[in-house]
């Protein structure tokens, strides 16, 4: 039995949920975004805020950091976050730190038909999609073409030729990389936990073999651009941007596309679970995949976007060095990370770890 | 002649332009009790840390019985010191800190035992051995100062200022005490102050000591009646103090007419002052006799009278400030044998001394110099 | 009590119970709610010591462990050998301007930042850095040296980091030595060897030790310096946290080990002071 005082207080909830939601779309919004170096470029957010009236507030970050921070918080403190697509179900399942994206307030029609398909379909939970694509790259072999020529896959940083001279991370696109090299298929047995555990055991078997031609495993990009720009590491495992800024100053430093494939990447935009501005959010995923600003952010960050159409406002130079590095059946042989199970990345991180402490 | 347990010859020391100690001699005969006396600043502790071998000399020579110490280090020299703050180590217990230099000499365990228990034995304090240094009176400190040293055997004792930090009753104890510590180790103590009663007292020389420089060496008799510069006769003990000109000079009196007018009669003791001489004439309130009646002083060359201008009762040590006709202000000891005890503000009393306790000298800057 | 004197009361305390409540005791007993937890299927938990277990059973995380610890006791060591002597000269026989210089000189590194100072030492110690340039025109080498991502390295940077941390302490009790005990210990036969082993190093003990904690509780929770300087072969026992944490998702096994650190130094630390014979009052009083 309803009293008349319950009655009286849901209609005016009501009543002031609506006038909040109307005072709301109203006002400018302030925009907490957490994202990559490079994906906010401060000339994009001075147009963005000149155009809607919103601010902006960029921190920068990366996958692992983003997701612990917003589990730390259980989603609050930002209300547009960008990691990557593999790394949304998987998380969003397990500590519930986002929010599903209203689709008819995303103008689909600025994105690349398949890459919004397939990562709606990889950031799908329960039936509801978190994730729409913003940025795509992919990571595979930095090289001095001058030095180390038979560099060609992640397996050959183990040649006697390059001792002492190469560097990668001990992180998860590390074992998947060597994995494919291997002629192993990781992403294959990502559905079966002991499949999958038997892959990582050859990868670790080879890593520990391969630790003494290591010179140091990087941890950030800039100790990376210092070790190759030092001609103290003639190859790595990188991302191509990084390889593209290099070959700007060092035309022997480059990129290459590994021959098992590159491992591809997207970043994508997903809404914290206690986001406060999602029509500020909505906002700036439609300004940005504009193509003209999405050419932008390409610049910027030296990665491809998933906007349709700005391929043709990218500097040249960009495209050249893109080109170079992906010939078409490159770009056919890139290996898209799929979403990451719960529970994978234990085995992998106990992997990484006896890597780490082995002698 | 048997050398001397310490003899300083021709010592100087020189920091930069500064010279701190300048050539500056004497001897210590064994067994006794010799103080050096001066202002702070006079370069008094420079010579005791020289003698410690803290401080290198820029030039003279150090001897301890007989032998030059320069090159001996001060853990290697036959002197010790007890430190102005005594410098116990807080680290260890009492029989630790005694024991300590015996252990650096390598004395056998039991030895040092033996030897620690003896000397606190000595200094009266027999069972404090195992009690921590904070847990002793500053009077229980000080001796356990004096054993630490003692208890080596030193040929020479340093002492620098021990007392300072000691209330005014201790420090009146204490003087006897170390006299009689003195006496019962046999040593040579080189005592040094800028308290004139600490180095009266014990002392049986004393070495006045003003920038850098020792202006006399004698008994206390000797620098309290006959000093021998303005300095001494300022620092040590009180005086009234009168700046004028000789007017006669004659088988060794002198008369000199102060600034103020006063006329003066006093011994020259074999000073070298002549007619015209701009000379300072040094009396000390206890010489000076008072007295109800001009009669009684008939004795004295120097006479006068005034009236009361204050009483300064301080005991034993009581004072009266007496102005004279022609204004001059004179501070003279009031006896306690009863004879003045009504004495009070503008009495009028007569007053007078012997040409002979007072002291002059020509005229120096010590004369403004106000010590202590 | 009087209401107001009560009133002043409540008001001095509660910074410090606040303090103590939101940023110290509530975030460790969260810590220890999550470290019992165990992941039994995609957001299920259990109650367990499993994560424990996990640390118990697996020889490289306390094998880790043990190196963390003995690195940093070796670190805390080499500190207190090259801090020592710095701190008595600093104390004891500079004077004037010079001590408050070289005071000064001590402090200069902690105006930047932890990462700055350990990006310095790459600089210096790396491949194509500094010193290989230096050893290479001096005619010592004849090709470039790699003096990076080795435990010698490592090493130089924790101690470089903690020196401050040992110096302070030790020219705090140093300097509240008198002089004159120092000078009695030489007057009464002793040479420096014996004045520094019964005078000074005594007397400095409290500075010794609490130096000697604080020193060897920074390196091991450096996180910085061993990662960047030790390179490949760092295995740090905060870097296994951070990953627990931040890469790998595991906030239970981060948690646990957490604590394992936290109860380990403590008792490490409790050991030293149970040996040198301090108590934690005086070393910190």
């Amino acid at each position: 039995m309803q009293s008349i005082y319950q009655k009286a207080a849901r209609l005016l909830s009501t009543v002031s949920v609506a006038a909040l939601g109307l005072a709301g779309a109203a006002q400018a919004d302030t925009l907490r975004l957490l994202t990559w170096g490079g994906y906010a470029p401060e000339d994009v957010v001075a147009m963005f805020e000149k155009e809607t009236g919103h601010t902006v507030e960029v921190t920068l970050s990366n996958n692992e950091e983003m997701i612990a921070k917003l589990r730390a918080t259980r989603g609050g403190g930002f209300d547009l976050a960008q990691p990557s697509q593999d790394r949304i179900a998987g998380p969003q399942a397990e500590f519930g730190i986002y929010k599903p994206i209203d689709l008819s307030k995303i103008d689909a029609g600025q994105f690349i038909g398949s890459m919004l398909e397939a990562t709606k379909t990889n950031t799908t939970v329960d039936g509801e999609v978190y994730g729409v694509p913003h940025v795509w790259g992919t990571s595979g072999l930095v090289v001095d073409t001058a030095k180390a020529g038979s560099v060609k896959d992640y397996t050959d940083l183990c040649n006697a030729d390059v001792a002492g001279k190469v560097s990668y991370r001990l992180k998860r696109p590390t074992l998947i990389g060597f994995g494919y090299a291997m002629g192993l298929d990781p992403f294959a047995a990502y559905g079966d936990e002991a499949a999958y555990k038997e892959v990582i055991d050859q990868v670790e078997a080879k890593l520990i073999d391969c630790k003494a031609n290591v010179k140091t495993y990087w941890g950030g990009g800039d100790e990376l651009m210092g070790l190759l720009r030092s001609g103290e590491v003639v190859a790595s495992m990188a991302w191509d941007t990084g390889g593209w800024k290099l070959n700007a100053d060092n035309p022997d430093i480059t990129f290459v596309a590994p021959a098992s494939g590159a491992l591809g990447w997207i970043d994508t935009f997903v809404l914290p679970a206690k986001g406060k501005a999602d029509d500020a959010a909505y906002d700036w995923i439609n300004f940005v995949m504009r193509p003209e600003i999405a050419a932008k952010i390409t610049d910027a960050a030296g990665n491809f976007t998933a906007s349709k159409g700005a391929d043709e406002y990218v500097s040249a130079d960009l495209k050249a060095r893109y080109q170079a590095s992906f010939p078409p059946e490159a770009v056919d042989n890139i290996k898209w990370y799929p979403p990451v199970p719960a529970g994978l990345e234990m085995i992998e991180g106990a992997a990484l770890d006896r890597v780490k402490a082995a002698n | 002649m048997t050398p001397q347990d310490l003899e300083i010859q021709n010592l100087t020391k020189k920091f930069d332009a500064f010279t701190a100690v300048d050539d500056v001699s004497f001897s210590v005969p064994a067994g006794s009790f010799f103080s050096i006396l001066g202002p702070s600043g006079c370069g008094k502790t420079t010579i005791m840390r020289m003698v410690a071998g803290f401080i290198d000399p820029t030039s003279g020579d150090i001897r301890i019985k007989g032998r030059s110490v320069l090159d001996t280090p001060p853990n290697k020299r036959p002197v010790n010191m007890v430190f102005q703050h005594l410098a116990l180590f807080p680290m260890m217990n009492i029989a630790e800190n005694i024991g300590y230099g015996l252990r650096r000499k390598g004395v056998a365990k039991d030895e040092i035992t033996r030897k620690v228990g003896e000397v606190l034995e000595r200094i009266g304090l027999p069972d404090i051995g195992q009690r921590k240094v904070d847990e002793l009176s500053g009077g229980q400190k000080q001796r356990v100062a004096i054993a630490r040293c003692m208890v080596l055997e030193p040929d020479v004792l340093l002492l620098d200022e021990p007392l300072g930090a000691l209330d005014l009753k201790l420090r009146e104890h204490m003087k006897v005490e170390l006299k009689t510590l003195q006496a019962a180790f046999d040593t040579t103590f080189v005592y040094i102050t800028h308290d004139q009663s600490e180095a009266l007292v014990m002392s049986d020389q004393i070495a006045v000591m003003n920038h850098g420089r020792f202006e006399q060496v004698g008994t206390g008799q000797e620098l309290y009646y006959r000093p021998q510069s303005a300095f001494v006769a300022g620092f040590v003990g009180d005086s009234n103090r009168w700046r004028g000109k000789v007017t006669r000079a004659k088988a060794g009196q002198l008369q000199i007419i102060t600034e103020a007018g006063l006329t003066m009669t006093g011994n020259n003791h074999r000073r070298d002052l002549s007619v015209g001489d701009a000379a300072d004439i040094y009396v000390r309130p206890e010489a000076i006799r008072i007295s109800r009646s001009a009669d009684d002083l008939a004795q004295f060359e120097n006479k006068m009278s005034g009236t009361v201008a204050s009483l300064l009762f301080n005991g034993a040590a009581s004072r009266l400030i007496l102005k004279t006709e022609s204004g001059e202000e004179i501070e003279v000891t009031l006896p306690q044998s009863g004879e003045f005890a009504g004495v009070g503000r503008g009495d009028t009393l007569h007053f007078g001394w012997s040409g002979e306790q007072a002291n002059s000298f020509a005229a120096s800057e010590d004369f403004t110099q106000v010590y202590q | 009590m009087r209401a107001g004197s009560k009133l002043g009361f409540i008001l001095l305390f509660t910074p410090l119970v606040l303090w103590l409540g939101l940023l110290i005791i509530i975030p460790h007993i969260d810590m220890f709610l999550i470290s019992i937890r165990e992941r039994i299927g995609v957001g299920k938990y259990d109650t367990s010591l499993a994560n424990y277990l996990t640390f118990f059973g697996e020889p490289l995380y306390m094998l880790t462990f043990a190196r963390t610890a003995l690195m940093s006791v070796l670190a805390t060591a080499l500190t207190l050998v090259i801090g020592f002597p710095v701190a008595f000269y600093i104390a004891k026989i500079a004077k004037g301007r010079l001590q408050s210089a070289l005071f000064l000189l001590c402090l200069v590194p902690f105006w930047v930042s932890e990462l700055v100072r350990t990006f310095g030492w790459m600089i210096l110690l790396r491949e194509t850095g500094v010193f290989s340039n230096l050893l290479q025109w001096v005619g010592l080498a004849d090709q470039p040296v790699e003096m990076l991502y080795n435990d010698v390295a490592m090493m130089v940077g924790l101690v470089y980091t903690s020196m401050l941390f040992m110096v302070v302490p030790l020219i705090t009790t140093m300097e509240s030595l008198d002089d004159s005990v120092i000078e009695a210990g030489y007057d009464l036969g002793g040479n420096g060897m014996s004045v520094m082993r019964e005078i000074v190093i005594p007397h400095a003990m409290p500075g010794i030790v609490s130096g000697s904690i604080v020193v060897f509780m920074l390196s091991l929770g450096n996180y910085l310096t061993p990662t960047m300087l030790g390179g490949k072969d760092s295995l740090w026992f905060t870097e296994l946290i951070y990953s627990q944490f931040i890469v790998r998702f595991n906030w239970e096994l981060g948690a646990a080990f957490g604590f394992m650190l936290l109860l380990l130094s403590s008792i490490i630390v409790w050991g030293t002071l149970k040996l040198s014979g301090q108590t934690l009052e005086k070393t910190m009083g």
